[in-house]
């Protein structure tokens, strides 16, 4: 009696089901190009001398040394700035704030800025440190990049203090510990490789990122390590050599763009090891 | 009954740990409100920054779609209009492609296929976007022009009504490869969230629809997504506010003209790539001042997003008390 109300139910799920097999090829199959053409356009080019050379004119041979160096440079100071305002910051949500109204709304503004575009990002400090300072600078991309930094690490550390059981705090209490050492040496420390993790994300994150740096390092297309003027740096770099009409810089491109991803990839698989080794 | 005393030293550390709890806490409080200054901050830089074109054009900054840095005439309609259209083309795509992956993994895949195919997506989630936007220039729209908008033309192109989206030049570039290469971006990100929350529905549930029945499908349909449906909107909503500010995938195959037209297969802009093909080279006060503007606008657009999807969210738990 119901045999066809039965087959069209079967036909309905072996249609969606293949079309869920396909879907998932289908979305593979992009990443697994992109994947494919980044090692084959970018391998060959990856020699010493993108290592030990500045970028060169077109037309000259050079390499990525500058630019490699400058985007250290600024991803490191940026991590540096922008983790302790991130940590700290968390820690008031989970320790101190946690229902309030006030944490309410800084929770609220952190995913604001959690979602506000990189490129904006860039334009909030072109007008604020650039614009009144004269002149782009590494110091420039530096703070742009804390800004990204900052809302990852809140987020994270709240998340990963708020994992530490209460009855740890408590037992710390119990023993006459003050809030201050029960937060640094006993929450803290258990949640220890949670925040670390968010801080290795938080890296890869600001690793690739080009707009929030397109107007305020710029690029200089010398060596230079002087924070206080234009920085060379790989994203920024990528951006200018692909975009040429010059087949060397699009090489060197194609070279810059696959360091970029394998150290990116690496970052995240590392914070991976990290994090299953906490569980 | 005598009273406690307690010795000095005692006294002292007790003190001093009463000052320094205070002091730690707010310390705390102060970098959690820098937070929230620093957005506000943001909010009114930009509005300083966009006040000289805002208040030269007022509302026909955003009704307008002229924009010529020569004659200083700067209008915002055809970037909104890049912005919106593009990324709405990305989630129209990535949404279900996403959902099937999210389901591929969680019910499908045996168990050895699991962990590669969510690794494989969570890694995909973290290259960067420039990446996209190289390999959208050099290999995806040259194959793109080449192989499928002539297809495109010549069958969907005919068609009464969305015809006119279909013609024009094949040149490989333009906002409909712009609309694909941001899909690809995204679905590694919704998937992700997807699949988490898939994920997380008590198998006890499941079984129990199994146990009536049903086929997987409408298990997935019937129970897996209302379920979920908070974690499937939140990880939607993280989508569209990637694609909406998204950069670089994008200024790299837009082409970057500031026309307002039908066609997919024209050049076009959205904000994001404007400021990043403009920004460093704009001269004079009102020119940097219109493509601050155009950052406001941006700022504001994901900002509605973002609070629509939590008044959804807020509105779907609701209803769920009502009806469970």
């Amino acid at each position: 009696m119901n045999a066809r109300l039965y087959a069209r139910r079967r036909l309905i799920n072996a249609f969606n089901l293949t079309a869920a097999v396909l879907t998932t090829a289908f979305g593979l199959f992009w990443l697994g190009w992109l994947l494919w053409t980044l090692l084959a356009n970018g391998l060959p080019w990856l020699t010493t001398t993108v290592f030990t050379e500045s970028t060169p004119p077109p037309g000259a041979t050079g390499g990525l040394a500058n630019a490699i160096v400058g985007s250290l440079m600024m991803v490191g100071a940026g991590v540096l700035i922008g983790t302790p305002i991130g940590v700290l910051a968390g820690t008031y949500l989970a320790e101190f704030g946690q229902e309030s109204r006030l944490a309410a709304v800084i929770r609220f503004v952190n995913d604001i800025l959690l979602s506000v575009p990189s490129i904006i990002i860039g334009v909030f400090i072109y007008e604020v440190v650039v614009v009144s300072s004269g002149h782009f600078s590494g110091w420039a991309g530096a703070l742009a990049l804390s800004l990204i930094v900052v809302p990852i690490v809140v987020r994270t550390t709240e998340n990963m203090l708020r994992l530490v059981p209460v009855s740890l705090r408590e037992a710390a209490a119990a023993l006459g510990a003050p809030m201050w050492k029960v937060v640094l040496a006993v929450v803290y420390r258990s949640a220890r490789v949670g925040v670390l993790t968010g801080i290795l994300l938080a890296i890869a994150r600001i690793s690739g990122e080009t707009a929030p740096l397109l107007f305020t390092a710029l690029n200089n297309q010398f060596w230079s390590t002087s924070m206080d003027k234009p920085l060379a740096n790989l994203p920024v770099v990528i951006f200018q050599f692909a975009m040429s009409p010059y087949e060397d810089w699009q090489r060197l491109a194609w070279a810059g763009a696959l360091l970029i991803t394998v150290s990116v990839l690496t970052l995240n698989i590392v914070a991976r090891l990290l994090s299953r080794s906490r569980q | 009954m005598q009273q406690l005393t307690v010795p000095a030293a005692i006294a002292r550390q007790l003190r001093w740990n009463a000052v320094a709890d205070l002091l730690f806490r707010r310390l705390t409080l102060l970098f959690a409100i820098f937070v929230a200054v620093l957005v506000f901050a943001i909010l009114v830089a930009l509005l300083v920054g966009a006040w000289p074109a805002l208040s030269r054009f007022g509302p026909g900054f955003i009704t307008s779609a002229q924009w010529n840095p020569v004659t200083e005439e700067f209008g915002a309609l055809a970037t909104i209009f890049g912005t919106l259209l593009t990324s709405t083309i990305a989630m129209l795509i990535a949404v279900p492609v996403s959902f099937g992956i999210a389901l591929f993994i969680t019910e499908l895949a045996p168990a050895w296929l699991k962990r590669p195919v969510g690794i494989a997506i969570e890694l995909l989630a973290a290259v960067p976007s420039i990446i996209y936007g190289m390999w959208g220039l050099f290999v995806f729209a040259p194959w793109f022009g080449d192989e499928i908008q002539p297809f495109l033309t010549s069958t969907l192109g005919n068609w009464p009504l969305i015809g006119a989206l279909f013609q024009g030049p094949p040149m490989g570039i333009g906002l409909f490869t712009a609309s694909l290469v941001l899909a690809i971006m995204v679905i590694p990100f919704i998937a992700a969230v997807m699949r988490d929350v898939f994920e997380l529905v008590p198998p006890v549930l499941k079984e129990s629809a199994y146990g009536l029945g049903c086929t997987t499908w409408e298990v997935t349909w019937n129970v897996v997504l209302p379920y979920t449906k908070v974690g499937v909107v939140g990880g939607i909503m993280l989508g569209l506010g990637r694609a909406l500010g998204e950069t670089m995938a994008v200024t790299f195959v837009i082409g970057n003209a500031h026309v307002l037209g039908l066609s997919l297969f024209m050049p076009g802009n959205t904000i994001s790539s404007a400021l990043a093909n403009e920004f460093a080279e704009a001269h004079g006060e009102l020119y940097v001042s219109a493509l601050i503007a155009l950052g406001l606008l941006l700022f504001l657009i994901t900002f509605i997003v973002l609070a629509l999807a939590r008044l959804l969210l807020l509105r779907l738990s609701r209803q769920e008390g009502r009806t469970t």
